[in-house]
């Protein structure tokens, strides 16, 4: 889930005076007009980036079968309702939305053009022709949890984190509840920078973490800022939505990659077929909208071993990040045993046990 | 707090205060001469990707701070030229320059998006800059020493010479410096591309020294509380040098309250602040006439000369 509250003003003026950029590709023999919207430029190597690498593998993929439009830099709120309904009135039939600000904008607009069918990214809310898809960024924090769990030698990772909403409360807890099934006495210190992008304060939190006894970084924020204060000293961390490696060689373990493509090129194939339905999509590993980076060659091959474990694990159902007994950070007992479904996970509200903040 | 934690604090706080410092002081220049540039921000990112870039191509940190400065008193410039030649209202052109600092520096750095470049670190023997306890003093990129000198340069400059006498007189009463024959304009452009060159060093503090790489909006707003920060120094050098540290021990403070498990200030305060701090400005600006303000009396006003 991407941003409630980013730097609105700037974002908004900008939008205002630089108009979006509209452009589409030549036309073949009807093909399926598809439209994304992005938050921020796809030059961002970050969110949108990996949205636009989705776009790039449909093309790939349908060829002329599809025509497709991006319309970047896109204010959430009021200004984005303009630019979904002018891409509905310019003939598109699927419309991406790839920002949780975009929710209602894009309902509003749904229920005006009945035969386009729209997509919301990371939101809640649907209708007849207006379908919603996220990713389980957890499991890819888990896998990160299990190698922490074992590379951490004072046992303390430090987490950088934007905002307290559930999408990033699961990443820690998952990460958490991952690293002490290795070993117990695991803690994770959690340091909110109420920002998703500030790299400034992102490698200024992640010393105060690392002076404080973390001796890995995990973050929930934007920019590669940290990874570099890690390479600076000699430690670990992990990257961010796409691999990060190039900004620290040594000190990048692995990243959470987000592959849109695996589910744009399914919702497009239904479209084409006719058979697209309003649907709300939670894919992770299994289905390929997440991938892990290639591991460091620093990382021992028992703990590679076991990192992959966990993500096969969770591939084939043996693992869930999410099995009881669970307790929360206050000692009470949240899950006894089973797991946590995706409805509490949705409202999740409460650290697990080793977490600090 | 043992030594061990207090050496790291120190020095993250010199980090954090340098670049707010550098632009701040080229700023308080400026509205010394009776301008404002509320473009602070666009012209660090400015700085910043041209800092990055020229540092990126040539291997060589230092080429990078100069085109920095040269590209950032460019934009500066052009600022110059529509609120002092076209007497444009400051206000306005002075955002319009931010926002064309965000869109042209991401532009301008689409390419270097994902490279890195090596720190511009210290200039002393490792001995002294990695030593632990002396790193302290001599473990800080050269530009820290840079931002020190420039603070007691422009406190003697504005005080005790003869040129900042006078663009002292240019900032509090336009037409009496005119009307001795002094050039408003002249003064105020060469105040303008100070600040410019300011705001290109305090840019490429981030993309060379904080976080040596290149992304867009880099300065994360830092310009908005560089400029908050001369008003709170009441356009003071010295003031404006223990503000940027106090402000850099705020933010360094509280990232590792927050680390060891508490809170010294709400982060909506901190996140709010520069834009309260950009709305009390205005409102000093507005207020002058009322009572006695330390604000140079012709901030904001455009110079027209009467024919």
């Amino acid at each position: 889930m991407k941003t409630l509250t980013r730097r609105t003003i700037l974002k908004t003026t900008a939008a205002a005076g630089a108009l979006p950029i509209i452009g589409s590709s030549a036309l073949a023999a009807d093909p399926l007009k598809v439209a994304f919207v992005y938050l921020g430029p796809i030059g961002d190597h970050g969110w949108t980036y990996a949205h636009e690498q989705g776009r790039q593998d449909i093309i790939k993929k349908f060829g002329d079968k599809v025509a497709t439009t991006i319309v970047e830099n896109v204010a959430e709120g009021p200004d984005s309702e303009r630019v979904i309904r002018r891409l509905a009135e310019d003939g598109n039939q699927l419309i991406f939305t790839t920002s949780f600000g975009y929710m209602n904008p894009t309902l509003k607009v749904a229920k005006r053009f009945k035969d386009v069918k729209f997509e919301h990214a990371t939101g809640y809310q649907r209708a007849g022709n207006m379908a919603s898809y996220n990713a389980r960024f957890y499991e890819g924090r888990a896998v990160c949890g299990t190698i922490a769990g074992h590379m951490s030698k004072t046992a303390t990772a430090g987490y950088i984190a934007s905002f307290p909403i559930p999408e990033v409360v699961m990443g820690i807890n998952a990460f958490t509840l991952a690293a002490r099934k290795v070993n117990p006495d695991f803690k994770t210190k959690v340091l909110w920078v109420s920002s998703w992008y500030d790299p400034a304060k992102e490698a200024d939190a992640a010393k105060a973490l690392i002076d404080q006894g973390s001796d890995v970084i995990a973050q929930h924020t934007d920019s590669p800022a940290a990874l570099q204060t890690c390479e600076q000293r000699g430690l670990m961390a992990f990257g961010q939505a796409w691999d990060m490696s190039n900004f620290a060689p040594k000190a990048h373990l692995t990243a959470i990659v987000n592959r849109w493509g695996r589910y744009y090129e399914a919702r497009i194939q239904q479209a084409l077929d006719g058979k697209w339905e309003s649907t709300d999509t939670w894919w992770g590993f299994k289905e390929g909208v997440l991938e892990m980076s290639p591991y460091n060659e620093s990382i021992p091959a028992d703990v590679q071993a076991a990192a992959e474990a966990t993500r096969t694990g969770i591939i084939d159902g043996s693992v869930n990040p999410f099995t009881g007994p669970i307790k929360d950070n206050a000692g009470k007992e949240r899950l006894a045993s089973g797991v946590l479904g995706d409805g509490d996970l949705h409202k999740m509200d409460w650290y697990v046990e080793g977490v600090q903040s | 707090m043992t030594d061990s934690l207090l050496i790291p604090i120190i020095m993250t706080i010199v980090g954090a205060a340098t670049p707010i410092l550098l632009a701040a002081l080229g700023e308080l220049v400026v509205e010394k001469s009776g301008v404002l540039n509320l473009g602070l921000e666009g012209m660090m990112l400015i700085g910043a990707v041209t800092g990055f870039a020229v540092t990126a191509t040539t291997g060589y940190a230092p080429l990078g701070v100069v085109a920095a400065m040269i590209a950032a008193a460019a934009s500066a410039g052009l600022f110059g030229f529509l609120t002092l030649t076209l007497t444009a209202n400051q206000v306005a052109t002075g955002l319009a320059l931010t926002i064309f600092g965000i869109g042209l520096s991401a532009l301008a750095g689409e390419n270097y998006v994902g490279q890195t470049v090596d720190v511009f670190g210290s200039v002393f023997p490792a001995a002294l800059a990695e030593h632990p306890v002396l790193r302290v003093i001599f473990g800080y990129s050269p530009l820290v020493y840079v931002s020190l000198l420039l603070v007691a340069a422009v406190s003697w400059f504005l005080r005790k010479s003869r040129a900042g006498l006078i663009l002292r007189a240019v900032g509090e009463s336009d037409l009496s410096a005119h009307s001795i024959g002094y050039s408003v304009i002249g003064v105020r452009y060469m105040a303008v591309l100070f600040g410019g060159a300011m705001a290109g060093i305090a840019g490429c503090f981030y993309s060379l020294v904080l976080t040596p790489m290149w992304a867009e909006q880099l300065t994360a707003g830092r310009g908005w509380i560089a400029l908050a920060l001369v008003v709170f120094a009441g356009w003071r050098p010295m003031r404006l040098l223990l503000g940027a540290y106090l402000f850099g021990a705020v933010m360094t403070l509280e990232l590792h309250a927050k680390a060891a498990g508490f809170s010294l200030v709400a982060p909506e305060f901190l996140a709010a602040m520069p834009y309260l701090a950009t709305i009390a400005v205005l409102a000093i600006i507005s207020a002058r006439k009322a009572g006695k303000s330390l604000a140079p009396a012709c901030l904001g006003k455009p110079f027209k000369p009467s024919s």
